[in-house]
Formats: structure tokens, sequence, C-alpha cells
């Protein structure tokens, strides 16, 4: 099992997230530089948090012409898993490869913290491993408000594709938990066929015990667990 | 515009170079320039003819203030320098260098960005932030947190609403986008700094002994580049701007402020570390201050070379760029780099790979002279060694006389303050601004990036961020409590010092060094340069103390205006200190109900210069809080064994609105409250909201409670047992002050409410 992380320029999340993998799970996985065109036969591609391109036009606008995102896009064609997080997952949705959009929080302004997130289902490649319960997981975004008509998200419900929503510290998902605006409190969403996913927390920061939080690990041992499985 | 009077330079533009060559500036035009008539004579002797314009605009910002520390200088040099642990000393190097062991160390440093952000916030912020993490990397060490110390005026004001908004915004979309997170900080908000604020920024950085890079430049021959950002007009002129008092027309020098590109600098931190890595750099500089002039000068005159360099080659933003804006541009995210011959195509395919610029401007030459050509022409001959500080900059002993205020502050009785409605002060501070939660602000910065906080789950007194491949930690604060200072600067300083002392020794850290950032008013005041000079001596005494030598840092005077005058005297201390072990990091927050509260140190019916009765009793006027250094020293010294030998679960220091506010940010933390009892020999007001230093609280649990007295009474610091940790209410003598959710929900609100207001 290989993942690779891709760097942009701009990807500051990248290292972050190498560590978890290497250090914190103990799994094989590369780096992959956004100009190449070779994911180097890794299983699971990672599009890491940071602001690829400095984040100017708008989120991930620039990042998805990078040249290793025509691989990205085959492999997440072939069935292939491809997560992304915080700036990850606003590149996803620019690359068409996700639904929706990230738009500016509503109080127009960056919010780094904590937050409690829940799994809506444990039935995807990237919630079999969570509980019926509120994971403590950081955010850190300033354009981080999910996006979509009426009509689409009532789709994406139906689907099952909504996996992760803000909640409260006991899992209630309320109105409060929603610090960003984000419509119904998605937090993380996949595509239709289940194997490409975005969040916008980073479960990359809560995966070494040192830091006295290991909630995100649930979320990396539901990937690995799918990629046994596969 | 800045040169509108200028004639000379504005026909300049016009005409062919030439022209400036050919009509050699005088001594009036020295002095617009900021110079002095016996610095331009002194000028004149080193060239041995009359500078041209381009050299003379080449002097008055290699001897401003900002780059010369002229009239610091003689002071700076008794600062205490020398230690075990120190890798390059003060002055040596872009930044101070300690040694951490596992063939590590800590690179850090502090640095103001006070004149840009009074005028434009948001840059102003942003490029502080950047040249600071710019002068980390540039001595090879990847920048692993960020801390910033922040002054501002009044905050009901629509103005400092304006300014505080503008620098929050600065510092976080380029510290964010950077990627290096912000750990820490202090706010303090005052009327003394109405019109000038203060931003400083301070970062710290870790690098393995062997791949330290140097700022030098020699060996003949060896190309010289320039990387990164393109070159601009913008900052023209910075370094002079920034040693002068701001006035109304200060505005007109909004050129003068620089404009910050975080992306570019994140591309600059990956491509300097990764070429710095290939060990083919002689030498490195980050352009801040007087940009291309300061990096050849400070680099030559170290390694004892020359350089020539064509101006025409410097990749610029704007088309007939004059020499001298050429050589004195602050465009920010540029660094000019000196490789071993022969390793070219090495180096620039590495920035290529990062998709920045890398020019070669020149190559270093024999001799001591800075060359400057433009195609065959030479704009600029000047000896190295004379521009810079340490070599021929000037040096001055400014006079300076006891300011009739530092007596009077003394005769304060406190006797005249009636014991107040203790509930309504403890209101008053848990929602004062100086006091509140600074939530609102540091919401705004990513805190988390790099994956190293351990406060984000526990918070400490001082930011602890992990070391990554090792077991230890580096602790870091910034303090300064600049209504201390005023009211004496010797004490004041000092207890600056101890204060970020007691910070990093209560997050369970041993205090390793200092850098400092001295923010004053104009040094060319008597009254303005006693303060300096006792801060410095306060600053020196308790550096010696600790034994935490000073690396370097900043001065910024010039911190006065024609209205408000000079703010209170702001020499903020960033320390640094190390945890051998991670295990021993310990937090602020209480653990357990029912663990015993401890209070550890001098009890005294202090009330000096306390917010209590600076904000509440309206009492501006008193002088500095009960200090003693021989004691604060042992009380921490026992301290650092306590925590280190697991006897107590939470250190909190107590600092700002006293005891009170010390045992409610403890309980807020925790969710959980207190119930303890007062001292009836010691006046209550004092007691409770009275902020004489050398105090921390400590919570215990019961079954080591008796070891923590015998072991604190063994080594002669006071401990006296006061209450313990409750459920949830914050009880004194028997009385329910509020619950812990009334606190929290006044306490984490406050500021927001005022600058959302």
């Amino acid at each position: 099992m290989k993942f690779g992380v891709v760097v942009f320029p701009g990807s500051n999340c990248d290292e972050d997230m190498f560590y978890a993998l290497s250090q914190n799970l103990g799994v094989e996985v590369v780096k992959l530089w956004h100009k190449q065109h070779s994911l180097e036969g890794c299983d699971v591609v990672v599009l890491p948090g940071g602001f690829s391109y400095g984040d100017y036009l708008r989120s991930g606008a620039i990042a998805r012409f990078s040249p290793i995102m025509d691989e990205v896009i085959e492999h997440a064609n072939k069935g292939g898993i491809v997560f992304g997080i915080c700036n990850g997952f606003q590149i996803l949705t620019q690359a068409g490869l996700l639904p929706g959009a990230l738009l500016h929080n509503s109080n127009q302004k960056f919010v780094c913290q904590n937050t409690f997130i829940k799994a809506e289902h444990t039935n995807s490649h990237f919630t079999n491993a969570f509980e019926n319960r509120a994971y403590k997981i950081p955010v850190a975004h300033g354009e981080g408000r999910f996006f979509a008509s009426e009509a689409a998200l009532d789709e994406i419900e139906a689907n099952n594709q909504v996996l992760f929503r803000y909640c409260d510290a006991h899992g209630n998902i309320t109105e409060e938990a929603n610090f960003n605006g984000t419509a119904r409190n998605i937090a993380g969403i996949m595509n239709k066929q289940g194997n490409v996913f975005g969040m916008m927390p980073h479960p990359e920061r809560a995966a070494d015990a040192i830091l006295g939080n290991t909630d995100g690990l649930a979320f990396f041992n539901s990937v690995l667990l799918a990629t046994q499985n596969a | 515009m800045f040169f509108g009077s200028f004639d000379a330079v504005k026909e300049a533009i016009k005409r062919p170079l030439l022209f400036i060559l050919e009509q050699l500036p005088t001594v009036e035009t020295a002095h617009k320039l900021g110079l002095l008539t016996e610095e331009y004579e002194r000028i004149i002797e080193i060239l041995g003819r009359k500078p041209n314009f381009t050299e003379l605009s080449i002097f008055s910002v290699m001897w401003s203030e900002h780059c010369s520390y002229k009239n610091s200088i003689v002071w700076l040099k008794t600062l205490p320098k020398d230690g075990p642990r120190m890798l390059a000393k003060a002055g040596e190097e872009n930044a101070g260098l300690v040694d951490i062991g596992n063939g590590l160390a800590c690179s850090f440093k502090i640095e103001s960005h006070n004149h840009p952000s009074a005028l434009e916030p948001y840059q102003g912020a942003a490029t502080g932030v950047g040249g600071i993490n710019r002068d980390i990397f540039t001595m090879g060490a990847r920048p692993i947190a960020q801390l910033n110390s922040l002054r501002f005026g009044n905050p009901n004001l629509e103005k400092t609403k304006r300014l505080v908004k503008g620098v929050v915004k600065g510092i976080g979309d380029y510290g964010n986008a950077f990627g290096i997170p912000t750990v820490g900080g202090e706010v303090y908000f005052d009327d003394i700094y109405n019109t000038n604020i203060l931003v400083n920024a301070f970062s710290a950085g870790i690098v393995k002994t062997d791949k330290v890079a140097k700022a030098i430049s020699y060996g003949v021959g060896n190309p010289v580049y320039i990387v990164g950002a393109a070159t601009g007009k913008d900052g023209i002129h910075g370094a002079t701007f920034a040693s002068e008092d701001i006035t109304a027309s200060s505005v007109d020098k909004l050129p003068s402020v620089q404009v910050g590109d975080p992306f570019m600098e994140k591309l600059l931190l990956e491509a300097s570390l990764e070429v710095i890595g290939t060990g083919h750099v002689i030498g490195i500089q980050d352009m801040g201050a007087a940009g291309i002039i300061c990096s050849t000068s400070e680099m030559s005159a170290k390694g004892e070379a020359g350089m020539n360099i064509w101006l025409h080659k410097v990749p610029t933003r704007q088309a007939n760029m004059l020499p001298f804006e050429i050589l004195l541009s602050e465009s920010q995210e540029r660094m000019l780099v000196v490789i071993e011959k022969g390793y070219e195509a090495e180096i620039e395919g590495i920035f290529q790979k990062w998709d920045l610029n890398c020019v070669q401007i020149g190559e270093v030459t024999e001799g001591d002279r800075l060359h400057f050509y433009v195609g065959e022409e030479l704009v600029a001959d000047v000896p190295a060694d004379d521009l810079v500080l340490g070599g021929g900059a000037p040096q001055y002993h400014r006079e300076y006389t006891e300011p009739a205020y530092f007596e009077e502050f003394k005769k304060f009785d406190a006797s005249t303050i009636y014991q107040p409605n203790y509930k309504e002060v403890a209101s008053f501070l848990l929602t004062h601004p100086n006091i509140a939660s600074r939530r609102w602000i540091y919401k705004q910065y990513d805190s988390m990036v790099g994956t190293a906080n351990m406060n984000t789950n526990e918070p400490s007194d001082a930011a602890v961020v992990n070391i990554k491949g090792t077991n230890k930690a580096i602790a870091i604060t910034v303090d300064c409590n600049g209504r201390y200072v005023n009211a004496d600067p010797e004490k004041g300083c000092a207890i600056a010092v101890s204060e970020a002392s007691r910070n990093v020794v209560c997050a369970g850290g041993v205090p390793v060094a200092i850098t400092n950032n001295l923010n004053f008013g104009n040094p060319y005041n008597k009254e303005v340069y006693w303060q300096f000079v006792h801060a410095i001596k306060g600053m020196t005494a308790a550096c010696l103390k600790f034994e935490t030598p000073v690396t370097g840092g900043n001065v910024s005077f010039y911190n006065q205006s024609t209205d408000g005058g000079a703010v209170f005297p702001t020499p903020t201390i960033g320390m640094l200190g190390l945890l051998d072990n991670v295990n021993q990091k310990m937090g602020m927050a209480f653990k357990n109900e029912g663990d015993f509260i401890y209070l550890i140190g001098e009890v005294t019916p202090d009330i000096n210069c306390s917010e209590y009765l600076y904000s509440y009793c309206g009492v501006k006027n008193s002088t500095a809080p009960y200090f003693d250094l021989d004691k604060e020293y042992a009380m921490q010294q026992a301290l650092q064994i306590a925590i280190r030998e697991k006897m107590v679960n939470s250190a909190h220091d107590i600092s700002d609105g006293g005891l009170f506010v010390t045992l409610a940010e403890s309980a807020m933390a925790a969710n959980l409250g207190f119930e303890i009892n007062t001292n009836s020999q010691i006046r209550k007001d004092a007691y409770l909201f009275g902020e004489g230093q050398g105090r921390v609280v400590v919570s215990v649990t019961p079954a080591l409670a008796s070891e923590l007295e015998s072991f604190f009474a063994s080594k002669q610091v006071p401990v006296t047992k006061i209450g313990k940790v409750d459920k949830m209410a914050f009880m004194i003598d028997g009385e329910v002050f509020m619950t812990c959710d009334e606190a929290k929900d006044h306490y984490d609100t406050a500021l927001e409410n005022i600058l959302e207001g």
C-alpha cells in the first residue's frame, strides 16, 4: 500500500501529511512533485492543504491545471482512491472530481480552531473506522464554506455522499457548531462512485499523541482498511 | 511625495543618468536624506571626494538608525552576549543561533515593523512577518514557529479598530499562507500608542549545526546572484523613514511601505534551503531594510572582499529605475546569494524548479570596494566596511537626563486608595482589553500547521513547540509591560526578562537566551534616551541572573509623534527556552477538582502600576510593582525542579490583573472553578489584583501537598496554600464571585465586542 502526497507550489501541509502517514501511521508514502506526470505507482493520492499558487484568483483554481492533475484525474476515473484536505478539497472541486464549491467563510475571516465533526455513516472508504461520536479535528481555512445548489445538495445527500458534518462536543449537529456558514453543516463529501473524497478539517493535525489529540487516526485507519479490503 | 521638494531628483528623472553624476549633491541634500553635516563631511573624507547622489543615498540608508544602530550600539555592546550554547553572537549573523543538542541549533529573532504598520497596517504587518522569517531561513534554518508582540491605542477609537484589523489580517494572511504557525504573542492597548502602534514579529527555526549558512562574501570571481522577486520602487528609503518621527505628512510616504507576497516567500524558503543544502553557498542574506546595498555591503565587509555589481541585470518591475532606486528598494522576498564558482548550473536549476528568478548580477572582487555599474558606467564606488555597523558607520554617545516624572511616580501612596467592590473589579479586569481573551485575534492565525504546537490541546504560559525527530521541544514567549518600563525603566525591563523566564519555566522549559526589540521614542530626546539606557541596564542585570544571553534583536527609535509624544518605552523580550524532554511540558489549566492551590513566591501589599490601579482606579502615576531579582530567580529555580519532579499539575504565573486573573485563567481553561481565602495581613485589593512580581500559582494533588510544601521551604521560597480547585464557582473568602461559565462568556467575547462594535 503506497500513498503519494502531491506537492504544489504553495502547499504547506504536505510535510504534515507526509509525517502523519510515515511516522504516525507507519505506511509507505512518497511526495509527488506537481510538475511530474507520474504517480509513481501510488495506490492512494493525497492532495494536501496549503495555499497552492498562493490561492491567487481562487483557492485551488490554478493548481488544478498542474501537470500532475492529468494523472490524478485518470487515477480517480479508474476508481483509485484520491482524497484532498482543505486546499486539496478546494482543488478537487475545481477539478470537477467533487461537486460543489468552497466559498469564503461567512464571517469573511480565516478561522483556525479545534472543531468537532461526526461521520454521517460508516459505509465508505473514508469513514469505516469511525464510531458514532464527535471527533475533535482542527480546521484552518479562509474559504471553507461548502456551497452547492439546493438541488445539488439534495442529490449529494440522497447518494449518501456527505461523510462529515460539524457538530458540538456531544455530537449534536447544531447551528452553533456551523462556524463558517457551510451548507447543511457539511465538512466533507465524497464523489458518487465513493473513491474521491474531500474535507476541510485536518486529520493529519490530530494524529500525533504528543499533541494530545489522535482523533484524526480514525480517518487514516478507514482509508487503510478500505485499501486492505480492496 | 517624499521627493517633492527635491528639485535635483525631479529633474533627474527626466534627464539622462549622467546628469546626477555631474550635479553633485550639496550638504542640504544630505540633510534632506537624514544625514548630519558632520556625517556628510565624514563621507567626503572616506571617499576622498564629494559623493554623487547615488553614493549619498547609499550612505544615508546605511548610516540610518535602522541599519547602523548609531545611537544605540554603544549601549547594546554592554549587553551580556556570551553563553555555552551560543553559536553566533549578537550582530554577527542575520539572527541568533543557539545550540540545542542533537546536532541541532535554534535560530531566533524579533524585529519591528512599527512605522510601516502605522500607515498601512495590512502590508506593514505582513512584510514584518516576511522579513523576520527570511532572517531565520537565510541562516539555513527552517522556521517552525512565530510569535508577535503588538501595541495599539485606545481600542474604542475607530482608528485603532482599523489598525488592529489590518495588522491581524496582515500577520494572518502572510503567516498562514507561508505555512509557519503563529503560536502565541501579546497585545496591549493604551492611549499612549494612539499614533505610534508597535508591531514586533518573532520567528524561530531549526537547523542542523553543520548546515548553518552565513551572511558573508569572499572568493575572488565567485558569482553574486539576486534571487526571488523582482525589484520595484516600493520601500525606497524605508530605513530612513523608520528613523524619523511620525508626522502628519508621513502618510505621503506610503511608497516607503513595502508589499508582501507570502507565496513567493514560501517558494523562496524551499529553494533557499535546498540551495544551502548543496554546500556550494558561500553566503546568503535576505534583502530587508536598505535592499541590495545593505546585503552587498554587509556580506562584503564581513568577508573582507569587494564586489562588482551590474545594476542593469537586476530584474525590475518598472522600466528605467534609477541606480539609487535599485540599490535602496526594499521590495520583499529577495535574497542575495554568493556561490562557489563552477556550480552556477546546479544553483540556477534549483531556483528554476521553484519558478523563481535567479540572476547573476555581479562577482566577488579583491579589495574592499563595491563598484556598481549600469552598463559600462560606474555609478557608485564605495568601500563596504565604511558603510556598516562595526565598520565605519558612526557611533554616538547620546546625552540623557532623568525625567521629572520618575521621582514623582515613586511618591504614589497606596493608602489613598480605598478598598473597592472586589466583585466589580474582578468583572472589570476579566473584560479589560489588556486581559480578556485574545481569541478574536489568534483564531485568525494558523497556529497548528507544522503539527508541532504542543499547546493546541494543553495551553501553557509559553508556547511549546515539538522539535520533530528528537525528544525535545522549545518554549518561546514574548513579554513586556511597557507601563512598568515607563514607570521605572531599569526595574521594568528586568521584569520583562523575568516574566519571560517565568513563562518559560511554568511551561516546563529551561530559559536559554533572549532576543530583544527595543521600541523607544526619539533618541535625541534626553529623557527618552535615559529610558533607553536604564532599560538596557535592567535587561543586563536580569539576563546575567537568568543566564540568558542576548542573541540580537532590533532597535526601533522614533516611535514618537508630534502630537502624542513618545510611546511607553517598550523593550520587548523574546525568550527561547528548551525542554530536554517533551514530557517535562507543564500546562496552565487546572487538572482536577479538589486539587490544592498554592501560591509560590513573595506576597506583598503592592498595587503599584497594576491594571487595577491604572485602569480601574484611574491612577496613572505610580512606580513599577514589587520586584526582587534574586528572589524571583530562586523561585524560578525551585519551580523548575518541582515541575520536572511532577510535583504540580498546573503552573501559571501572576502578571496582568494579579492573582484573581491568574486563578480565573487556570480555571476557565479547564472548565473548573476555585475556592480560595485571602490573607488578612495583606490589603485585599493588593492580594487579589496587585501585580507584585515573582509569583506563580500551582495546583497540586492533595497527596503530594506536604512534599511540595517542604520542598519549597527547603529552598527558602515562600509557599502558601490558598485553596482548592472547585467544580464551577469562583469563590473568594466564602463569596461566589461568578461561575466559570459566566466568566468565560465575558472573558472570551470582551475583545471581539469592542473591536467589532
